[in-house]
């Protein structure tokens, strides 16, 4: 199941579904990162809302997608981790360091729009 | 209530996703809350991570259990890798999960109430860990 990435300014939005197995992200990695590229964008979000599990493979993933796209200039923040799906992270010992983090997409946008606000 | 046993082959990472999906819905209607579910669902998927990451092919058994006063799941992990040289090492913690490693014992222990690990160096690994319904 591939995850959609919907480009909204000088942001991408890719949206996890339930169930990504290690292709779908690897896969995604490689998108999320070409597309930065390709639109020169500022900040990607990553909306896990309807994920059902964040394992190690995939907290993983996003922290490499994470300092991939720093290392492009660009911002990356995960948004909508579930509360259960954070306490089965927290026991498994994933916590996602200096990765940014935000309650929800509407919470994502405003912490990129303050940074960008500093930046400018 | 009854519900059957469920067997699921792991032999891709697909199967990972199916693995879980199948624990969080046998979870379900035994009546687990969904926070736990997703507890269980996620060390599901750490158990059949070790398996595709290690012997490459296994099987993931799903059980209702029954105990004195109270009901749970079972999760038996079966693999016929390389198995684990230093069990006491891989249950240690930072030992895994943030390299490429990542066996995530210690973690899944955490996860579950009851945790069982039997590993022969040649012959296979099986984990079995059990969690009670509150």
């Amino acid at each position: 199941m591939e995850v959609p990435i919907l480009k909204q300014g000088e942001v991408l939005i890719a949206t996890f579904q339930a169930a990504l197995s290690d292709a779908d992200l690897n896969q995604l990695r490689m998108g999320l990162v070409q597309q930065v590229v390709k639109f020169r964008s500022r900040a990607v979000i990553v909306d896990v809302t309807a994920m059902d599990v964040m394992d190690s493979f995939a907290s993983r993933t996003l922290r490499e997608i994470a300092l991939m796209i720093r290392l492009r200039g660009a911002e990356t923040v995960i948004v909508g981790i579930q509360p259960e799906v954070a306490f089965a992270m927290v026991q498994l010992g994933l916590t996602l360091e200096g990765v940014a983090t935000a309650l929800d997409l509407e919470e994502g946008l405003a912490y990129l729009n303050e940074k960008f606000k500093t930046t400018n | 209530m009854s519900v059957g046993d469920i067997r699921v082959a792991i032999n891709s990472d697909q199967d990972i996703v199916l693995a879980r999906q199948r624990g969080r819905v046998m979870a379900a209607e035994l009546g687990f809350s969904t926070g736990d579910a997703t507890l269980i669902a996620a060390a599901i998927s750490e158990l059949a991570r070790n398996i595709i990451s290690y012997a490459r092919n296994g099987e993931i058994t799903l059980k209702m259990v029954n105990g004195l006063n109270r009901q749970g799941i079972s999760v038996i992990a079966t693999d016929d890798g390389p198995g684990i040289p230093d069990i006491r090492q891989a249950l240690r913690d930072g030992f895994s999960t943030s390299g490429s490693l990542g066996l995530g014992l210690p973690g899944v222990r955490r996860l579950m109430d009851e945790f069982e690990i039997t590993s022969q160096p040649g012959r296979g690994t099986i984990v079995a860990v059990k969690k009670w319904k509150q």
